[in-house]
């Protein structure tokens, strides 16, 4: 093909494209007009855009001058002489400066209190922590209600069953939730010094993952073992929710919990530690 | 012509006409992967147009509504206000739900480019003198587009959202000394917290998009000042630029890349569900779904949560918890390392001259290496935030897969650096095989003969 059929093929093209460009548009304010189809209205902006793309990119390759161009760098650095003319001309400032310390010392003070000063509306920001991530809404005789706000009763879950409960009054509360598993029909004693904290088979533990936060939500019932779905530490049920394998250091805290007389789950007290994720003077 | 009376007008009064003069004849060296940078350029142009629009509709609030809208399965169903402007956007705006999957895709596409284009500066040297001011600015730009991607994924409330939420709060919690109190502020208070979506917004809409149109201004503004790298080539020299014209011939290129790139989006964002939050559900902070994985950019950090060991550091009834290695000091390392990547090169190489010509990857084999092994290190950990989803595709045990990534962390990185090693090598001795031209010989008009040097870029030993 000779040069000028190469042009003319190429002034087409662009012609095509755009003329394909301005149809899809169209018909994409058409189809907005009739109430809107996504997917339509993806493929028609694509073709309105494409076809521009397109377009555009044959005229710069096969219509426009290809050069190639050769532009000559500037040195970056100036000369010594313009630099030596700046530095002369900051001294002045400087010179003054240096005759008057004392004022150079005061504007540091100044601004520096200024600049405390303007850090104190960052508190608004948010609440003094204070003891809220050592405590829970679960106090000693909270009932245990399912996510409905319905109380559990001894006879609620069948041994394997799980369960996630809030106390009493502070459904979705999230620090809270909690896990409630039947592990076995008789009391179980998950670590020594919790002789009476699973009354029935019904232990609980804190549904805030301790490495990272999340839900605890899955139970695996034939091995007896929590896992946290986000990053896969998985914790041992009977043995006090000891963790077996992922990233998570610690037990998940366990609730201990009593029957009432009317044979519905109450909390004993609070969790004893703080729960979820560790934070530096956790241990204080 | 009016342009020329336009042109005519505005020189009378700001004397522009010779700055214009250069601009328009500034010279665009020809390489493809110098189209990176210019494809992120784009895909945040295309998230401020599709952000705007999406701006007009969302709710940051956290007010509990009850849903009637047009999504028949959450008919009922209690949510937030922003959860609710969501799926208004995407069933009932019209054209709401192409711009929200544009708006996700572009996200997803700008730091994809932008990462893109730090690895073509990287292994080709672009980095050095002159240009180390031009790369912090651009590490910068990473953690700015990171960033703004997980506070736009924060944003719709949905359960998926609340979980990268929750960890995220986790690992501020982790932090030394001030981490209660950071968190505490960050989030107005305790989990969930009622103040953290209106502080993302302002955040995702404001305050990280001005951050990077202004350190974007200043990267082009510097790049027109020191002009283009190149690489080297016949005629090509470390003191001239060899390309083509901004005027017309690469606007025209550059017109049709960015066209080209929004075409690309607007395709998937029409044809590629993404981000579906009518399935996540609203958030609930007691709920979780097996699965849950973060948009791409995350992945690798993720996978550091995830792989990394149960230890953590206890002293005098203190600790550090264990995110806090996963989730503050590997990232920390990761960018710390970028930053001062330009200047450990130079201290090393003892190489402080300007550098106007790229280097080939093969030609600098230690560096080349360096960087696999770095790209292998954050590929694992991007696959191990996956693990849970490999081990239920592939039928394998969490815990298994998880020791493996954990091995492979420490040993595939020196092997495939070892590797590159021998494949540079390979290479630059196949270079020298070929036969060179001793000489070029070029005709001029006059019908003479000139010799034509090849100025640079043979290969280095």
């Amino acid at each position: 093909m000779s040069a000028p059929d190469r042009e003319r093929r190429a002034v087409n093209q662009v012609a095509v494209a755009f003329g394909v460009s301005a149809l899809a548009s169209l018909g994409l304010a058409a189809v907005y007009w009739q109430g809107g189809q996504n997917q339509v209205e993806g493929v028609l902006l694509a073709i309105a855009l494409g076809g521009l793309g397109y377009g555009f990119v044959v005229v710069a390759r096969r219509l426009l001058p290809q050069g190639p161009y050769t532009e000559e760098r500037d040195v970056l650095p100036s000369s010594e002489g313009q630099v030596a003319a700046f530095e002369t001309d900051l001294e002045r400032g400087e010179g003054w400066l240096a005759r008057r310390g004392f004022l150079l010392k005061m504007l540091g003070v100044a601004a520096g209190a200024l600049g405390v000063a303007a850090l104190f509306p960052l508190r608004s920001l948010g609440p003094n922590p204070g003891n809220s991530l050592r405590r829970t809404k679960w106090r000693r005789g909270s009932l245990v209600v399912d996510e409905q706000g319905e109380p559990v009763r001894v006879r609620t879950l069948e041994v394997g069953g799980v369960l996630t409960v809030f106390p009493e009054g502070h459904l979705e509360r999230e620090d809270s939730q909690t896990l409630l598993i039947r592990i076995s029909d008789e009391n179980v004693v998950t670590r020594k010094g919790r002789e009476d904290w699973a009354p029935e088979g019904y232990v609980a533990y804190s549904k805030v993952c301790t490495h990272a936060g999340c839900p605890v939500g899955l139970y695996q019932q034939d091995v007896k073992r929590l896992l946290c779905p986000c990053h896969q530490s998985s914790f041992d049920a009977v043995e006090g929710a000891r963790p077996m394998f992922g990233p998570a250091t610690r037990s998940l805290p366990q609730l201990p919990l009593m029957v009432d007389d009317n044979g519905l789950l109450r909390a004993q007290d609070d969790y004893d530690e703080p729960i979820g994720p560790g934070f530096w003077d956790r241990g204080r | 012509m009016i342009i020329q009376r336009v042109a005519r007008w505005i020189d009378n009064r700001l004397g522009a006409s010779r700055a214009a003069r250069t601009t328009l004849n500034k010279v665009f060296p020809d390489h493809w992967s110098f189209m990176l940078g210019e494809v992120a350029l784009y895909c945040f142009v295309i998230l401020v147009l599709t952000g705007v629009y999406l701006t007009f509709f969302f709710t940051p609030g956290t007010k509990e509504v009850v849903y009637h809208g047009s999504y028949a399965p959450l008919d009922g169903v209690k949510m937030s206000q922003a959860y609710e402007s969501v799926l208004r956007i995407s069933f009932d705006v019209r054209a709401g739900l192409v711009m929200r999957q544009i708006h996700h895709w572009a996200a997803l596409m700008f730091v994809a480019a932008v990462i893109a284009h730090l690895m073509r500066i990287f292994f080709t040297g672009a980095f050095r003198r002159p240009r180390e001011i031009n790369w912090m600015i651009g590490v910068t730009l990473l953690i700015l587009a990171i960033a703004n991607g997980f506070t736009g994924y924060s944003l719709p409330d949905d359960q998926l959202s609340g979980t990268g939420l929750r960890i995220a709060y986790s690992v501020v919690l982790s932090v030394p000394v001030a981490g209660v109190w950071t968190a505490f502020l960050i989030f107005g208070g305790e989990f969930p917290g009622n103040e953290v979506l209106t502080r993302f917004f302002v955040i995702h809409i404001l305050i990280i998009p001005v951050a990077i149109a202004v350190l974007l201004g200043a990267h082009l503004a510097i790049l027109v000042r020191q002009k283009h790298t190149q690489f080297p080539g016949r005629g090509r020299a470390n003191t001239n630029v060899v390309g083509a014209r901004l005027w017309p011939t690469f606007m025209a290129k550059t017109l049709g890349l960015f066209f080209l790139t929004f075409a690309v989006l607007a395709a998937l964002g029409g044809l590629a569900q993404i981000n579906p939050v009518w399935i996540w559900g609203p958030f609930e902070p007691a709920a979780v779904s097996a699965g849950s994985q973060p948009d791409w950019y995350v992945g690798w950090l993720e996978g550091s949560l995830r792989l990394f060991p149960a230890w953590e550091t206890r002293l005098f009834g203190f600790e550090i918890p264990n995110p806090f290695y996963s989730g503050v000091v590997i990232p920390g390392i990761t960018f710390m390392l970028l930053y001062a990547w330009a200047f450990l090169e130079a201290r090393v190489t003892k190489d402080y001259e300007e550098h106007h010509l790229l280097d080939r990857p093969r030609d600098r084999p230690v560096r080349t290496s360096i960087g696999v092994a770095a790209l292998t290190f954050y590929v694992i950990l991007f696959a191990a935030g996956g693990n849970d989803v490999l081990a239920a595709r592939f039928d394998i045990s969490v815990n298994l897969i998880t020791w493996v990534f954990r091995i492979f962390l420490l040993v595939l990185p020196p092997l495939t650096a070892l590797l590159t090693y021998r494949l540079c090598r390979e290479l630059q001795a196949r270079d020298h095989e070929k036969p060179r031209p001793t000489a070029v010989l070029e005709r001029t008009q006059s019908g003479g003969y000139v010799e034509v040097e090849e100025p640079a870029g043979a290969p280095r030993a």
